[in-house]
Formats: C-alpha cells, sequence, structure tokens
C-alpha cells in the first residue's frame, strides 16, 4: 500500500490515503522516553525523536482542545 | 531540628520521566539528604510532591510545562548543594552529538516533513497530555501506541472512537509492549518471525507468549498491544476488534492469539462473534476467567503457557530440573512480581490448580486483597502497581525497587518459596539477574527456594541463557516458564518427591 502523505499548508491535515500498519515497513515518530528513539535507532528502524515540552503552558485541558483545533 | 526544604522551578523546562528519575536518584544519595525528586510541575505532579514534602511555598506558582526540583535535607548548605548538583546533571550534554539535536523536530508535524513515510507514533509523554499528541497522530494518518498510563479512560474511549473513524490503530494507553513486521516497539523482545499473530491487552502476557512461541519453534507475524483497558465496558475493545480485522486479513498470520485479563462479559460476546466470523485459527486466553464457550475455529488457554502451546501445537517440556534442586521448605509461597499479567498467572496456578488459599494487591477472582496481618496465605505481589511506581521507576526498569521487600522475605522464616520474574528485552534494565543475584548474595542465610523465570530470548540485548546462568549461580532454579516456576514452587512447600 502506498504511503504518500500530503499535507496541507492551511490545515496541516494529511490526505485520506491510508498506510496499512501491518503491510508498510515499520517507521517511528517517538515522542516522549529518549530511550525508545535511541534503540529503535540502534536497532536501524527509521525513527525521528520529537523534542517534546508540555504544550499550552503545561495545561492539560488546553492541550487537548488545541488537539481537536488541529494545533 | 526540622529539615529544610528547597525548591527550585525551572519555567518552561521539560525532561523526560526517565532522566527526572536518574537525576532524583542522585540527588537523594547526596549524604544529608532526606527526599529529593524532579517533577514536571503538573497538577498531579505538584501533589505528590506534597504528598513527599518536597513542595514549598515558593513553588506554588509552577505550571506544567516547568521544571520543579524539590530537595528535603538536614540542613540548608546540604541542600543547596545537592540543587547544584541537580543543576549541574540537568546541563551536562545528553547525548554524544550535540549536532543531532539541533534537528529535531518539535511537533508530530514537524517529524513527518522530516520522515514522510512515517507509520507509527510512538507517545511516551505524561498521561495528562498523551491523548492530545495521540490525536495530532490520528489526524495525521498514523497509528498510534502509547505507552503512557494515568490516561482518564473516557479520554481513552474518545481518542479510540475517533481513530477507528480515520481506520487507525490505537495500541493503548499503556501498551508497553507490540512487534509489527519483526521490529519491537518499547518493551519487548526479538523473537523469531512467523505465522503466529499475538493481541494483548497485557503488556507482559504478550512478552510471556511470544517469547515461549519463540523459544519452542514457532515465530510471531505481529504482537499488537492494545492497552489494559481495551477489554472493559467502557471501551468496548475497539482496538481489540480492529486488530483482529488487520490480522484476519494478513497473508503472514494463520494463527491469531488475543490475551487479556477477564473481560467484560458482552465484550467477549463481540469479541467470540467476530473470531467466529474468521476462516483461521483462533486461542483465547483470558487469565482467571472461568472456561468460556468458544468458537469452532478457537481455543481456550486457561495460562499463558497454554496460550502458546495451543499456538505451537505442541506441549513445551518443562526444563528438566537436577536431581536435588527442590527439596522441602515448608512455608508459605511469596510471589515478587514486575510483570502484572505473571503476577496474574501466578495467582491462577496457586489457587485454581493448587487450591491454596492467595492474597494479591492485584486480586484475581478468589484471591483476596494483601492483608498485613495475614501469615496463613500465600503472596502474590505485583510491584509495577500504582502503589509502588507513584513518581519512581517501573521495576522492569529498575530492578532495585523490588530489592528491599525480597531482602526482607527471605529473612521471613514463615516462607518457603520466593518466586520471581525476569522481563529481559528492549526497554527493560541491562542486568535484571545481576540485580537479584546481588540481593540474594547479601542474605546467605536464607532458608526459602527461590524459583525464577526469564521472559525473553537468546537475541535479546540482556541474553535469556546470560541471564539464566547468573541466577543459577545465586542457587535460583530456574524455570522455563512462569507457570513451571509457580509448580515447582508448589513441589518445594508442598512434599519431598521432586517435580510430579
Amino acid at each position: 500500500m502506498s504511503s504518500v502523505r500530503k499535507e496541507s499548508a492551511e490545515t496541516g491535515s494529511v490526505s485520506r490515503r491510508s498506510v496499512g500498519l501491518l503491510d508498510s515497513p515499520v517507521e517511528v515518530v517517538n515522542v516522549g522516553l529518549e530511550g525508545f528513539y535511541q534503540e529503535l535507532k540502534l536497532a536501524g528502524v527509521p525513527v525521528v525523536h520529537v523534542s517534546w515540552s508540555p504544550p499550552a503552558n503545561g495545561d492539560p485541558k488546553m492541550a487537548d482542545i488545541l488537539s481537536k483545533l488541529g494545533a | 531540628m526540622s529539615d529544610f526544604i528547597l525548591n527550585e522551578v525551572r519555567k518552561r523546562m521539560y525532561l523526560d520521566s526517565v532522566a527526572l528519575m536518574r537525576i532524583s536518584r542522585v540527588i537523594k544519595e547526596t549524604r544529608g539528604v532526606r527526599e529529593a525528586a524532579l517533577m514536571m510541575g503538573t497538577p498531579s505532579n505538584q501533589e505528590i510532591l506534597a504528598d513527599a514534602g518536597l513542595l514549598a511555598d515558593s513553588s506554588k506558582g509552577a505550571q506544567g510545562s516547568d521544571l520543579i526540583i524539590g530537595i528535603r535535607a538536614e540542613s540548608e548548605m546540604v541542600a543547596r548543594t545537592a540543587l547544584a548538583e541537580a543543576l549541574n546533571q540537568i546541563s551536562a550534554p545528553k547525548r554524544q552529538s550535540e549536532a543531532e539535536t539541533v534537528t529535531e523536530p518539535r511537533s508530530v508535524r514537524g517529524a513527518l516533513k522530516i520522515q514522510p513515510n512515517t507509520t507509527i507514533a510512538l507517545i511516551s509523554v505524561p498521561g495528562e497530555f498523551a491523548i492530545a499528541e495521540g490525536r495530532k497522530a490520528i489526524t495525521r494518518d498514523l497509528h498510534v501506541m502509547i505507552f503512557s498510563d494515568n490516561v482518564p479512560i473516557e479520554q481513552e474511549v474518545a481518542l479510540k472512537q475517533e481513530a477507528q473513524k480515520l481506520g487507525r490503530l490505537v495500541m493503548g494507553p499503556d501498551c508497553g509492549t507490540a512487534i509489527i513486521n519483526g521490529v519491537p516497539l518499547a518493551f519487548a523482545n526479538k523473537v523469531n518471525r512467523g505465522n503466529i499473530g499475538v493481541i494483548g491487552a497485557s503488556w507482559t502476557g504478550i512478552q510471556e507468549v511470544t517469547t515461549l512461541i519463540s523459544k519452542f519453534g514457532g515465530g510471531i507475524s505481529h504482537a499488537i498491544g492494545v492497552g489494559g483497558r481495551d477489554l472493559s465496558s467502557q471501551v468496548g475493545g475497539i482496538s481489540t476488534l480492529m486488530a483482529i480485522e488487520m490480522l484476519d486479513s494478513d497473508s503472514a498470520t494463520t494463527h491469531i492469539v488475543i490475551i487479556s485479563k477477564p473481560p467484560d462479559t458482552k465484550v467477549i460476546e463481540k469479541i467470540l462473534e467476530r473470531v467466529n466470523k474468521s476462516r483461521k485459527k483462533f486461542t483465547i486466553c483470558f487469565l482467571g476467567a472461568d472456561d468460556i464457550q468458544v468458537p469452532w475455529n478457537a481455543r481456550f488457554a486457561p495460562t499463558l503457557k497454554a496460550a502458546a502451546e495451543l499456538a505451537l501445537s505442541k506441549p513445551i517440556d518443562s526444563k528438566p530440573l537436577k536431581a536435588g534442586d527442590i527439596r522441602f521448605r515448608e512455608g508459605l509461597i511469596v510471589g515478587l512480581y514486575s510483570g502484572g499479567t505473571l503476577c496474574t498467572e501466578a495467582q491462577y496456578v496457586l489457587m485454581r490448580e493448587a487450591r491454596r488459599s492467595v492474597t494479591s494487591n492485584i486480586p484475581l477472582k478468589g484471591v483476596s486483597y494483601l492483608k498485613p496481618d495475614d501469615h496463613i496465605s500465600d503472596r502474590v505481589i505485583d510491584l509495577g502497581a500504582d502503589e509502588f511506581t507513584k513518581g519512581k521507576p517501573h521495576p522492569m526498569i529498575d530492578p532495585s525497587t523490588r530489592d528491599e521487600m525480597l531482602r526482607n522475605t527471605l529473612r521471613d522464616p514463615s516462607v518457603g518459596a520466593v518466586l520471581l520474574d525476569v522481563v529481559i528485552g528492549y526497554g527493560a534494565h541491562s542486568n535484571p539477574a545481576g540485580n537479584i543475584a546481588a540481593v540474594l548474595n547479601s542474605v546467605p542465610e536464607r532458608r526459602a527456594a527461590v524459583i525464577a523465570s526469564v521472559t525473553g530470548t537468546d537475541d535479546d540485548p540482556q541474553n535469556r541463557a546470560s541471564q539464566q546462568a547468573i541466577l543459577e549461580q545465586s542457587d535460583v532454579i530456574v524455570a522455563a516458564s512462569n507457570v513451571d516456576a509457580v509448580r515447582i514452587a508448589l513441589n518445594c512447600v508442598q512434599s519431598g518427591q521432586g517435580m510430579g
């Protein structure tokens, strides 16, 4: 299955050409513990680590609302 | 003289929980420091700090995006020395290559610009933020594995429903293990590839079953974790049903194993209804559930070991024991587990097979909750449960959290056998057996038999055979599986006849 992903400049949304979980090579975005990133990298798995910090000044409710707005 | 409490708030500074725990431990070891912790300033963390007597008034304006350093020491001078060390640790370069850090994106969206063919987002941020990050991932066409725990169940339901509409799978929250296309994610093991697909609402349950299958000649196509609450009435098995759909369509998978603690009755019906529509073979392992009627193409497995055997279509030999391995010692059985599902499996064997009186902090139906004044029941304890891990690392990451309890248990004259699990693989501690051996060697006068099983493979970074050898050098009886370990413990305390 194709894994083409096109992102809209305005909304940040992506096209709906679904990427199959089981029939595509695993490529990972790691959000959180850096150890998981290091181990995947060592194993040769394509992985990008996100330098994450709590969004919305660390307010979980505001972070939830923002995620629903596509932020 | 009262303790001196010192706080430092670093605005908009984030360190992940493993880094925070590592630095907290270094600071705690400073002479004269009574307690210390580094935590992000979320409301729940501020409560933990306050409960530990580590929160001074000066920190009360901290936000969730701020880092709080809390130190309680015998004097101001000691506290300030410890704080200086904490700041030193924080500012130390975290990587060999600082250049690498510069290119790191700050969001999932940014990451996708670097790696547009990404399939999975692995999320392990604090639980309060996990669903928001999961939502950002599913709306960008990613499947999601959420390792974070402490996620409100209503948020889990909402995210899974949204993901289902988008055709995205949510593994988790509290999903510790997955193996997709041979790639172990988070706490998983390096297993042989093969035709057996595994779906698990249980972290160590998946690890035990996949490693037993691999060790005894089979292989794994994929192992999909769904999170411990997926088969609850609230979540309704959304991810389990999607995972069945995926494995049913997967040409590499011919046999599907489903593992969970007992699900909600109506959810069981939904799962079995879907199983019935498949032409593939299934093994259903709902640990602790009474025998349930399964469809024509499925078999019911009461234990993880039985699930592996049914998937392999052959019995798993128990490790042959050397004569003299088992000596009769009257007494109780105490299990100190890092894996919750292994703890549940042990309860099942003790209660159902041996009909012993059992207590636990995560009791199965028919097992009583732990009572400090109960001196006649076996105790089977999950040391990874919330009450032991609040603000502390999980025992699979830091096995020393088991040390004190193990030492006390070994000195307890009423104990005849001690059961331990050693869970290895990616994400786990580099040498859990060595840690156990050090504790055992510090109690040379012990009378209890110590029996363990190693959940892992010889291809794991820690190497299963090496871990076994370390344990055996300390007179630990190492069983082929957790079930076998429990049965050996029963033999130790029930008779002097050796294994039946």
